[in-house]
């Protein structure tokens, strides 16, 4: 029997704010445990929550992102239960008012065909604290400082079949925030991260199977490795006529499987109802498009520029968007210097591998757009070679990136040799060098020129002009 | 010492040397050592509230006093007052202190007001009598065998029997106006959302409103105005600028809507309903309007009041769990354990009631029968509010059906308790302001309040029309 996965994700991202969704605390990570709380924050009696206006907007920046309709009317929500990471008893929430409802996410996963997954809503809610089960032998410890951090949480249709088309869904969704600066995507660090609702069904049929929700994935592969495993468990647990339970399972990346954690033998009831505290919240057309003018160019936008106006090939094009420092800085680049094939290759290879190699984000690269543009020019205009560009300049330029690369080229003395008759002097010395092999190129081993002019790059240091010192030789080779 | 009932009475004194804050003080001391068997303070800070008489003292002398110089005032036990217990009257806040100050306390304190002590409320001011106190119920001066009304039963008493100037209460369903009444005291809520609940321990959200309990129209006037006005940490609050009122005016010719079935429903006291009647005749006398409505949704309003406020109650006090703050059972092995005991012996039987109530009306299968339909009931009588109010300036209503009743004599039977509150949930269902006038005593001595309902956020015409009615009765 032929199986499909059916698979939804709950994203959750969190905003980054310089405070809480309603409070004024920090939202800092990685502060002591429980310093970054307030009597807001800790639930005390007599508090009251504010909204965080910054958050909201940047909720609305990820929704039109994703092409969702704003809500206008914003209600909020209290989701009730007991936990001891919940301070209040109840989370605010939103239940009835997603403020951003529908939208898509257009990706392209991993040796397969463009796909969009349909979204149901995004909604703004308040982080918990953090239970921490593995710091103290007998106790639970719980750090309330992400308490109140104010959290999106991005719920797809069930419209993910595989868990390489997951991997591509997370990557576009972590790709997005940090375009729009709303989140940094960290999943190591729980910034962002991702449940799965996984179940399948003989190919073909309609009706979805049993679905188990997995968690605690805590980076994009292992979403995928979860749900390859999870998929693998359920047509295992079919085939051999089990059931399929509908439970909550977590995710063990040390080996890369599932276990159950909770059955889930009827839904929680968490008491849903209007938050009396919080006023709804509008946002009306005029903000929204205010909002929107706020943006940056997203990656869809620009993969269609730089394919249609710098003439990128498809492949250049998303590797550049890939990351939004990258592309931003390609067209700082091309801002100074129009040989944009020059300038994509550049971006995406030399300097991505220095950045690899420093282990640095394209954010921190050294050397300032103008510095490469002129860098490229230098070599466009045949005062240096490509090959001393990359090997010598480029290198120089890093440990130096205020210099200019003209006066570096100059101080280095880099610049192409084109005088005819140095060149023609190394030309009859590696000629005088290599007696066998003239012979050998004479009665027709042609190929061997390549031979002659790498000598000739090497005794010049890389300096004599290639195309000079091709001509240089031919002729020498023919009068010989 | 001279009886004081307006505080610009007192400033005078003291700005005159006739009296001191430091003599008020101790005389309120001596007055609360002399009614404890009335058990209206949870706690008195008699060593603060002497410091602090002398530092007003010295204010007064130098001329920088503030407004409320002299006014020495009590505060419902579920006001936060940082580095002071607060406690709700409940077991489950056993040695809570609060780390901020209310946004309400506060602007008294900016004012130099003198706060006395806490005083006893029903336990998370779910109560009409005061006597679902986990410090056990306090007692009307008017006569002790009798409640004080609830649930600011407490700051009621405290001020009635002279053991403070006034006093703070809060109102969610006549929690104020209620034992005001019953006490012979001024009490009002104002409309929901002129004075911050930032500090104020959540009962129900969108009703709770903190208010004044005073001697005076006057006091009235005052503390409500310098506790208005927008604060930036209560999000639910109106953002019109902070009024200020001038003095109370009667108006030469006002009108009033009484409701029908205040006159005529069942379990009215007969010496109220004659008071109510013989002032409706007086203010027609004096040329007044007085015009007599149908109000179909009254036996509706009990019921819907007990929804809602119970529904957000059980939300509301989810954050007391033995697991931050306040009581936790000694004998929890376990977070379950922690939450059931810890709840179950830190809250009272009224509070678990409601906590109960509230949990079942909001559980999804029960939302839409009674919290949703609650919702609409409630949109329904505030907009029935707002047409009665849009061809009179005021509706007017006896505050209670009855006069003080006695001690134990509805706490068995939960109904009678709650249709004590007929006639103060409407303000709070609407969120429009009230206040309680005491215009009246029956035969037996015990006082009669005679309530005015306004128009949101028209607290002066609110004020003038109390004027009005004291200059007539008066």
């Amino acid at each position: 029997m032929e199986f499909e996965a059916v698979i939804g994700l709950e994203i959750h991202i969190q905003l980054q704010t310089r405070s809480k969704a309603f409070s004024s605390d920090s939202t800092e990570y990685g502060a002591m445990p429980n310093n970054q709380v307030s009597p807001i924050s800790l639930g005390h009696p007599g508090t009251l929550p504010k909204h965080n206006i910054q958050a909201i907007e940047k909720a609305v920046k990820m929704g039109l992102a994703l092409d969702c309709s704003i809500t206008e009317v914003n209600r909020y929500a209290r989701k009730n239960y007991f936990y001891a990471d919940l301070p209040k008893g109840y989370q605010i929430t939103q239940f009835d008012t997603p403020l951003c409802v529908g939208g898509r996410v257009p990706f392209k996963p991993k040796d397969g065909e463009p796909k969009q997954v349909r979204l149901i809503r995004i909604h703004m809610e308040e982080d918990t604290g953090k239970s921490m089960h593995d710091q103290d032998l007998y106790d639970t410890l719980v750090d309330y400082n992400r308490a109140g951090t104010p959290l999106i949480e991005v719920v797809s249709e069930p419209d993910i079949r595989t868990g390489e088309e997951a991997y591509a869904f997370v990557t576009e969704i972590r790709r997005l925030v940090r375009y729009l600066d709303i989140c940094d995507g960290n999943m190591e660090e729980g910034s962002l991260r991702c449940d799965a609702n996984i179940s399948i069904r003989p190919k073909g049929q309609i009706e979805f199977g049993t679905k188990v929700e997995v968690k605690n994935m805590n980076s994009i592969s292992n979403v995928k490795r979860a749900i390859d495993f999870e998929i693998e468990r359920q047509k295992e647990c079919i085939l051999s006529g089990q059931a399929i339970i509908q439970e909550t399972r977590g995710f063990n990346g040390l080996n890369g499987s599932t276990f159950s954690m909770r059955k889930k033998e009827s839904n929680n009831d968490y008491r849903y109802f209007p938050e009396p505290d919080l006023p709804p919240v509008l946002m009306t057309q005029s903000d929204v498009e205010r909002i929107r003018q706020e943006m940056p160019e997203l990656p869809g936008a620009l993969f269609n520029r730089f394919t249609n106006d710098y003439g990128l090939s498809e492949y250049d094009a998303s590797v550049l968007i890939d990351d939004k420092h990258s592309a931003f800085y390609f067209e700082a680049v091309c801002r100074q210097q129009n040989n944009y094939k020059a300038v994509a290759n550049w971006v995406t290879v030399p300097v991505r591998g220095y950045l690899n190699e420093q282990a640095l984000g394209m954010e921190d690269f050294p050397l300032p757009p103008e510095s490469l543009a002129e860098l490229i020019a230098l070599v466009d205009e045949g005062v240096i070679s490509h090959s001393i560009a990359s090997q010598k300049l480029f290198p120089a330029l890093l440990e130096n990136p205020k210099a200019s690369a003209r006066e570096l080229v100059e101080s280095l003395n880099l610049a192409t040799n084109t005088d005819s008759s140095e060149i023609e002097g190394i030309v009859k010395a590696v000629l005088e060098q290599f007696p066998d092999k003239v012979q050998a190129y004479q009665s027709g081993k042609t190929g061997l020129i390549g031979l002659f002019v790498g000598e000739v790059m090497k005794r010049s240091g890389g300096k004599a002009d290639p195309k000079i010192t091709n001509q240089l030789l031919q002729k020498a080779l023919q009068s010989l | 010492m001279k009886h004081y009932t307006r505080i610009q009475d007192i400033r005078q004194d003291l700005e005159a040397g006739l009296i001191s804050c430091a003599q008020l003080v101790e005389h309120y001391l001596e007055r609360e050592q002399a009614n404890r068997h009335l058990n209206a303070f949870v706690e008195v800070w008699a060593d603060e509230a002497r410091a602090r008489a002398s530092e007003v003292d010295a204010k007064v002398q130098a001329g920088t006093a503030g407004r409320l110089a002299g006014a020495v005032i009590a505060l419902k036990d579920n006001l936060s007052y940082e580095g002071h217990k607060v406690s709700n009257s409940s077991r489950i806040l056993e040695g809570y202190e609060a780390l901020f100050t209310a946004t309400s306390v506060e602007r008294l304190w900016q004012e130099d007001a003198i706060l006395i002590g806490r005083t006893n409320c029903d336990e998370f001011a779910m109560g009409a009598s005061n006597e679902n106190s986990a410090f056990g119920p306090v007692k009307n001066a008017a006569d002790p065998t009798r409640v004080p009304g609830g649930s600011s039963g407490g700051s009621a008493v405290a001020v009635q029997a002279g053991m403070a100037h006034a006093s703070l209460g809060t109102d969610t369903g006549g929690s104020i106006r209620q034992p005001a009444a019953f006490t012979g005291l001024f009490g009002s809520k104002p409309t929901y959302g002129l004075i911050s609940r930032w500090g104020l321990l959540a009962y129900a959200s969108s009703f709770d409103q903190v208010g004044p309990l005073t001697q005076s129209l006057e006091d009235n006037m005052l503390l409500t105005e310098i506790m208005a006005g927008p604060d930036g940490k209560d999000a639910s609050m109106s953002q019109a600028p902070a009024p200020t009122y001038r003095s109370a005016q009667a108006p030469s010719k006002a009108r009033f809507a009484v409701m029908r079935q205040a006159l005529e429903h069942e379990g009215m006291d007969a010496e109220v309903v004659a008071q109510t009647k013989a002032l409706m005749a007086k203010l027609e006398a004096a040329g007044h309007e007085v015009s007599v409505f149908d109000f179909p949704l009254l036996d509706a309003m009990v019921p819907t009041y007990y929804v809602l406020t119970t529904a957000e109650a059980s939300s509301n006090l989810s954050r007391y769990s033995g697991m931050m703050y306040g009581y936790r059972s000694p004998n929890a092995t376990d977070l379950e354990s922690t939450y059931t005991l810890s709840r179950t012996e830190g809250f009272g039987a009224e509070v678990k009631r409601r906590i109960m109530l509230g949990t079942f009306v909001l559980s999804s299968d029960q939302y839409d029968a009674y919290y949703n339909k609650a919702q609409q009931v409630r949109a329904v009588i505030r907009q029935q509010t707002d047409e009665i109010l849009a061809s009179a300036d005021a509706i007017l209503i006896p505050t209670t059906s009855t006069p003080a009743f006695e001690l134990g004599e509805k706490s068995k039977d939960p109904v009678a308790m709650y249709l004590a509150d007929l006639f103060t949930v409407q303000a709070n269902l609407a969120g429009n302001p009230a206040i309680s006038i005491p215009l009246f005593k029956n035969e037996q001595g015990l006082p009669i309040g005679m309530q005015l309902l306004g128009k949101r956020e028209e607290e002066q015409s609110l004020f003038d029309l109390s004027k009005l009615l004291v200059d007539l009765v008066f």
